[in-house]
């Protein structure tokens, strides 16, 4: 069951560095792990560094990929390609659906 | 073969190319800088001055060098830096506006970070490489890179990522400093940078030696370099780090034939007629008391009326104390102060090691640049020192002196109570360096103690070899011809009696000479009396002659005429011889 309300979405941001295999891998996860969990309530924003590199330091980015739940507060950071679901789900605060 | 050999020395090997760090002394011992290009890792404990020296580095390449930089810190950051080292007059915010340094902070904050999965740190390498093109940096600082070990658990992957960016730096032709923090036991580092930085380890040591605490640096390796592989003392002043180097000791400053006057005229005459030496280092010794202070107060003083700066640095009294006591010997050096061109730096000797006290010499004169230096005393500054410990740092002190052209003069305190166990004895280590040493003595004598010098060595110049006796009086410093006893030189009042002696001693010989004279006039006088009448003696027996020879001649005459007289009326042929027969008859 999730425990969110339905006014609390995820503001979810990828930060990753060019098309690489763990980039592509990181977003399959996300995609894949916020739809089993938090359906309808994220919203996924990825960042490409390369092309923006003033972001690695204003968001503090300094491992890629790193996944950043701006919202609900507070911020949250996961790095690596996010294949370990159970973490992930630590890592954003999210209770799994299925128990 | 000599021909063969010049053009070899020529053709030494293409030395490494260097960035100069503009840190006094470090380019010293390292030969010109860093690595130039390649990244140089600077290790120490906690607080030995890492992040001074890498931001130093930084700074003094923007600004001096022209080659901007980026600092990239994970410890404190980019407020409390700029804080941190505004006290080595380093001003962060303007050279950022000026974009001449970039700041990056990278917070690592172990409690926000959840790690899943393959990751690198692209990000940093984007950040730095970012920051880098946005000034045209040509240096980077990393410190402390550690602190990623701290922050993230998978250290195979961090190590790995360590390792490229090294790799990355050098291709992108960054001197970079990295910074890390001493290992336990013998590590060079917690984390084992010294693996992937290999082409220059530089540590840092901050060490406390009989309460006194001292910073060491040593170049550990520099791969492709000759360098000083000795510990060098440094210190973090006002004006940025400086080490002070030994082995890049030279000797090949120039010998300038100019010479200067000490500030007492009898001291120049005694050296040649005209002084020491610019640029020579002058050592005056003597047991308490024997008016070392004064000619080296005489010394500075000297200068500023040439028009020179001088800078005393004094070790025992405090600068309103020097500038009361010299003034009872005719010597007002306040005006000077005011003037500016004489700088009085007192301070205690135990405040801080001798390597720090040289180092702040070596800062304050860097900043006055002045042309006559004066130490008082050295040997308080070498308290419980050794020999060995105390030459090189004087060397050190010396050959910087010497190559700024600066002259010089230490005075020594010797244990020699009044003279009598050979001053000259002590301080053999430390004479050796000077080019000119005076040596003052007390000499007691008939119920007083007075003051004597004389030149033991002066180092290229026709000295005198004259024992002088050195007055301190309300009038000034004066030096004075001493008199030569039966078996001992005469000072204080037996010299005045002595020359009071000789002085009635030659009155009475010039009495003496007079009445002879007078004597000799008088006798002159009776003797010409004598000679006067004589001659008239002479004179009156000679008229008495004459008169008998007159009277024989007329008497003859008038016999003659009776004779014939007599003869005629004989009427005979008479001779005159009978008639002589018949008057006989």
């Amino acid at each position: 069951m999730n425990t969110l309300t339905k006014t609390e979405t995820f503001e979810l941001r990828l930060y990753v560095a060019g098309q690489t295999p763990k980039s592509l891998a990181a977003l399959a996860n996300l995609k894949r792990i916020c739809e089993t969990h938090l359906a309808g309530q994220f919203q996924i924003e990825v960042i490409d560094l390369t092309k923006t590199p003033a972001l690695a330091e204003d968001d503090q980015i300094f491992a890629v990929p790193t996944l950043v739940r701006r919202l609900p507060e507070p911020i949250k950071k996961i790095i690596g390609d996010l294949s370990n679901e159970d973490r992930v789900l630590v890592g954003l605060d999210v209770r799994p659906v299925k128990a | 073969m000599k021909k063969n050999m010049h053009p070899a020395v020529k053709r030494t090997p293409p030395t490494l190319p260097k960035a100069p760090t503009g840190i006094t002394g470090l380019d010293e011992v390292t030969g010109g800088g860093l690595p130039a290009g390649r990244p140089t890792l600077v290790c120490g404990s906690a607080g030995c001055g890492k992040t001074m020296l890498a931001m130093e580095f930084l700074v003094r390449g923007a600004v001096e060098f022209g080659e901007p930089g980026v600092f990239m810190m994970f410890e404190e950051n980019a407020a409390e830096l700029t804080a941190n080292v505004r006290s080595l007059g380093f001003d962060l915010d303007k050279l950022v506006k000026q974009k001449k340094i970039a700041l990056d902070y990278v917070h690592i904050e172990r409690s926000e970070i959840e790690e899943t999965g393959e990751y690198d740190l692209e990000g940093l390498f984007i950040r730095l490489g970012h920051a880098i093109d946005a000034i045209g940096a040509k240096r980077v600082v990393l410190d402390t890179v550690e602190a990623l070990f701290a922050g993230l658990p998978n250290h195979a992957i961090l190590r790995a990522e360590l390792r490229r960016l090294f790799r990355w730096l050098k291709d992108r032709g960054m001197t970079a400093i990295i910074t890390g923090e001493k290992g336990e036991g013998n590590a060079i580092t917690r984390y084992g940078l010294e693996e992937y930085v290999a082409d220059c380890v530089i540590t840092l040591d901050h060490r406390v030696t009989e309460q006194i605490s001292t910073r060491r640096l040593r170049v550990l390796k520099y791969r492709g370099s000759a360098h000083g592989t000795n510990e060098y003392p440094f210190l973090i002043g006002e004006r940025g780090l400086s080490v002070l180097p030994i082995t890049s000791l030279r000797l090949d400053h120039a010998a300038p034939t100019e010479r200067l006057s000490t500030g007492i005229a009898r001291l120049d005459e005694m050296l040649g007629g005209q002084g020491v030496f610019r640029g020579s280092s002058v050592l005056v010794s003597g047991s308490p008391g024997t008016g070392k202070s004064s000619i080296g107060a005489a010394f500075a003083e000297a200068a500023c009326r040439r028009g020179e700066r001088a800078l005393m640095f004094a070790y025992e009294e405090s600068s309103a104390q020097i500038l009361r006591n010299m003034r009872s010997i005719a010597m007002d050096l306040a005006p000077w102060v005011e003037k500016g061109v004489l700088q009085i730096h007192a301070s205690r000797p135990t405040l801080q090691g001798l390597e720090q006290h040289l180092v702040a010499m070596h800062d304050t004169m860097q900043a006055f640049r002045p042309a006559v230096v004066v130490v008082d005393p050295i040997s308080n500054l070498t308290l419980d020192r050794s020999e060995q410990e105390m030459k090189p740092m004087l060397m050190r002190l010396l050959d910087f002196l010497k190559q700024q052209q600066i002259t010089s003069l230490f005075t020594s305190l010797t244990t020699g109570g009044n003279g009598t166990n050979a001053p000259e004895d002590s301080q053999v280590g430390v004479s050796s360096l000077m080019d000119t040493w005076l040596l003052l003595r007390n000499m007691e004598f008939n119920g007083e103690r007075n003051r004597t010098l004389y030149v033991l060595k002066s180092r290229g110049m026709a000295h005198s070899n004259q024992v002088r006796e050195f007055v301190l009086s309300d009038s000034g410093i004066a030096l004075v011809d001493v008199y030569l006893g039966a078996d001992r030189v005469l000072t204080g009042t037996a010299r005045v009696a002595q020359a009071a002696h000789e002085r009635s001693a030659a009155e009475l010989r010039l009495e003496e000479h007079e009445s002879k004279l007078r004597h000799l006039a008088a006798k002159r006088k009776a003797i010409e009396a004598q000679i006067a009448a004589l001659n008239a003696e002479i004179e009156a027996e000679e008229a008495e002659v004459r008169f008998a020879m007159a009277q024989e001649t007329v008497q003859e005459g008038l016999t003659q005429q009776n004779s014939a007289t007599m003869a005629e009326l004989r009427g005979g042929e008479n001779t005159t011889n009978q008639r002589t027969d018949e008057r006989k008859r």
